[in-house]
């Protein structure tokens, strides 16, 4: 056994910054436990990714699907940094962070995959995850959203006086949606305690951030309201990034972020991925920048982790993504009724009559409801 | 040049005379076989060529046409713009950021100044973004402004209805909500055949039009589509096959479904007359109310959720202006009440049993 203790490590990229005197530090103290926990935590995060890819193109994925490899750092960073009183809420990308809430990879699965088990029962799907008992409002289907629910929930935070803030993550795609604007012009009015994260993975379905946004500076974009850009790429950075950017939050208010990072996959499943940019970029990427392997990196490099031990933790990851996949597979679908449940609190019982009239039909549809 | 070109001459332009081609009642999905001596020469298409054939006319015939959206100089997510960038070149073929509320107002800027605005909005789900500049800025540019100024040119193209697994933003249709906006064209075709005629239509309409690509459609409908210009009308319904027992209204994609759904009654002895509404608004009550005084009886279905569907204003209508050759109360076959489902596709969708179980209802009533 190695180590125990605390071990002072340096940071990869040097922090930009747009309205703001101070910075978070170029170095990060951690301990064994911690980089165990964010590794494993990472390397989940992309086995569930890789899994859910299988699962589509064995089309037993209903609906949409949008994957997160590439990105995990910004999640395990932010979640290392924060709390789960902090509140989140992003797109539809929000597989990693479902799981990073409390869910369980079979959890994530069942959702994806339309069964019961999911967080909603299996009628939302890929783009619908959420965990209210860990304050994560969930994946956002239309793109920017999010940007104003996330200033409400922040006024929430301020007004319970609970010393958290509200996190709301979009796109460098979806930094174009007015609505973003809006929400930022009552934030910095309100001095709300809300963090907004632009998840910079350098293109919005098939155009890249030059094609989309006149200025890619996505920290600079909130105009009066300050910011910083961090490497999204390292878990470390990400961390520490956070704790100073909820401190700002809460203490001053307002503040853009922009993690610089990178989407393996295509936009979503239907999207090779390789028609708007070339497989070089994202080899390079993976060879270069791999967010799971720079925590790899850490753990090895601090000596408080063995290869072995790594090793370990990959096949235990491995196993369990595995098993979850099988359980999800043979979760049972939803019960019919769910179809009309859930539309209104205090639905009348006749509700569904509204639609086609089953209950007085023929016999056809092989539903007796 | 677009930026020279004077708001009148743009104006006359848009005037072009196309042939229009009238339907006379042909079998779904198929060229007009039974059409007169002067038959255009038609290909084999799929609606997404149709599409995009309809757009690159459009650019050719009319310099001030634009056509905008996002990801559009790529193709657009459904491949309809395919090619039209390197055509027609960077100025007339735009890709927009994700601003759908943005975009349609700039749409109606470079329409009130007279060019050709054809606007794509990604799907139909993303249009809600943008309801404020339809409603309330598209819709009643003219009337406010006493016709001083329009923005007819204006034509937002979106992607609507099921295909099987979109869940609950890939999958609706809008259309009633903009059928209750006076000032506003909505558009539905059913086949690669109409989906050419009825855009060019909306193109060169002097209305704000919205046409919705019932996206299920664009590759499995495959017809004969001639390969010039032609113009299909809007506002008219079209009587695909004549029947005598009851009347069928249905657009779009839904047509299809109820198509099989009376092919299955008339197997029962039922006949059915089909008709496409094609124009939601302004629609044609004459031709139902025609069919309607005939059989006696009218079905209507759509996708969209029952309850203040289009279908409702088809019914109210009709029970007015038929009342008394009504012999059983009008049924609606739509979907549920809910949002549109992922899990439960099937169960709320208004599908051909469901369809011809309340034909078989309604004529035994
Ligand atoms: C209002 C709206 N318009 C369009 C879409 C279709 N759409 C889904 S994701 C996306 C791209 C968003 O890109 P970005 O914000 O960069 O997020 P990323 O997918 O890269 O995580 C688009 C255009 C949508 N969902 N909602
Ligand atoms: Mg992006």
């Amino acid at each position: 056994m190695m180590s125990s203790g605390t071990v002072t490590v340096q940071l990869d990229k040097p922090y930009e910054t747009f309205k703001l005197e101070s910075e978070p530090p170029m170095t990060a103290e951690v301990t064994r436990d911690e980089l165990l926990g964010y590794y494993s935590l990472m390397y989940r995060m992309r086995r569930m990714e890789i899994s859910a890819d299988t699962l589509y193109k064995a089309k037993h994925v209903k609906g949409f699907c949008h994957l997160y490899d590439g990105q995990e750092a910004i999640c395990v960073g932010m979640e290392a940094g924060a709390t789960w009183g902090d509140s989140v809420i992003t797109s539809y990308r929000d597989h990693a962070w479902q799981l990073s809430r409390g869910d369980t990879v079979t959890g994530v699965l069942c959702e994806l995959l339309g069964k019961q088990g999911g967080c909603a029962k299996g009628k939302g799907g890929s783009m619908h995850m959420y965990k209210a008992d860990a304050n994560f409002y969930g994946g956002n289907g239309i793109v920017g959203s999010q940007a104003p629910l996330g200033a409400g929930i922040a006024f929430a935070h301020k007004f319970a006086g609970d010393g958290c803030c509200s996190f709301a993550l979009y796109g460098d795609g979806a930094a174009n949606q007015g609505q973003l604007f809006e929400a930022l012009n009552m934030a910095a009015l309100l001095q709300l305690p809300l963090v907004y994260v632009c998840e910079n993975n350098q293109y919005g379905m098939g155009t890249s951030k030059k094609r989309s946004s006149a200025n890619d500076d996505y920290y600079t974009r909130g105009g009066y309201v300050p910011g910083i850009k961090c490497d999204g790429m390292n878990v470390l950075s990400v961390r520490e990034c956070t704790k100073f950017l909820k401190k700002h939050a809460v203490e001053v208010g307002p503040i853009v972020v922009e993690f610089d990072t990178y989407r393996y996959h295509g936009h979503s499943m239907s999207d090779p991925g390789i028609t708007y940019r070339n497989r070089d970029e994202v080899s390079q990427v993976r060879a270069a920048r791999d967010p799971v392997d720079r925590a790899k990196r850490y753990c090895i490099d601090t000596e408080l982790v063995t290869e072995a031990e790594i090793k370990e933790i990959d096949k235990e990851v491995k196993a369990e993504v595995a098993a979850a996949v099988e359980a999800a597979k043979a979760a049972p679908p939803p019960e019919q009724s769910e179809l009309w449940t859930d539309v209104h609190v205090g639905q009348s019982k006749d509700f569904f009559m509204r639609g086609p009239d089953i209950s007085t039909s023929s016999g056809v549809y092989g539903t007796n409801r | 040049m677009l930026s020279s070109l004077p708001r009148r001459a743009a104006r006359q332009l848009r005037g072009v005379a196309a042939p229009s081609l009238r339907g006379a009642a042909r079998p779904l999905s198929t060229a007009p076989s039974d059409a007169p001596e002067e038959e255009p020469e038609t290909k084999k298409l799929t609606m997404v060529a149709a599409i995009n054939d309809a757009l690159r006319i459009a650019l050719k015939t009319d310099e001030s046409a634009v056509v905008f959206g996002e990801d559009v100089a790529f193709g657009g997510v459904f491949r309809c713009t395919m090619g039209l960038r390197d055509e027609f070149g960077e100025e007339r073929v735009l890709n927009m950021p994700i601003n759908e509320q943005g975009l349609v107002g700039f749409g109606i800027g470079l329409a009130a100044v007279g060019s050709t605005a054809i606007a794509e909005v990604q799907f139909a789900d993303y249009i809600f973004p943008a309801m404020d500049q339809i409603c309330n800025e598209a819709a009643k540019f003219r009337y406010r402004s006493g016709a001083e100024f329009d923005c007819g040119g204006l034509t937002i193209r979106a992607p609507a209805q099921a295909v099987g697994h979109g869940g609950h933003y890939h999958s609706q249709s809008p259309e009633a909500y903009f059928a209750h906006t006076p000032g506003l064209k909505v558009v539905y075709p059913r086949d690669a055949y109409t989906a050419k005629g009825l855009l060019l239509s909306c193109i060169r309409d002097r209305n704000p039009c919205l046409f919705f690509e019932p996206k299920i459609l664009y590759r499995s409908s495959v017809c004969d589509v001639p390969t010039g210009d032609y113009m299909l009308p809007l506002g008219e319904a079209e009587v695909l096959s004549p029947g005598e027992h009851i009347t069928c209204v249905a657009w779009g994609a839904q047509v299809h479904t109820m198509a099989r759904a009376c092919e299955r009654a008339a197997a029962e002895g039922v006949s059915c007359e089909v008709i496409d509404l094609q124009t939601i608004a302004p629609w044609d009550m004459h031709t139902i109310r025609d069919s309607v005084q005939k059989t006696g009886r009218l079905l209507v279905t759509h996708e969209a959720p029952l309850t203040a569907g289009f279908g409702a204003e088809v019914a109210a209508a009709i029970q007015d202006a038929c009342f008394d050759h009504l012999e059983a109360p009008i049924a609606r076959v739509c979907g549920a009440d809910t949002p549109f489902p992922l899990a439960f596709e099937k169960l709320y969708l208004p599908d051909e049993l469901k369809i011809y179980d309340a034909i078989m209802r309604t004529v035994q009533y």
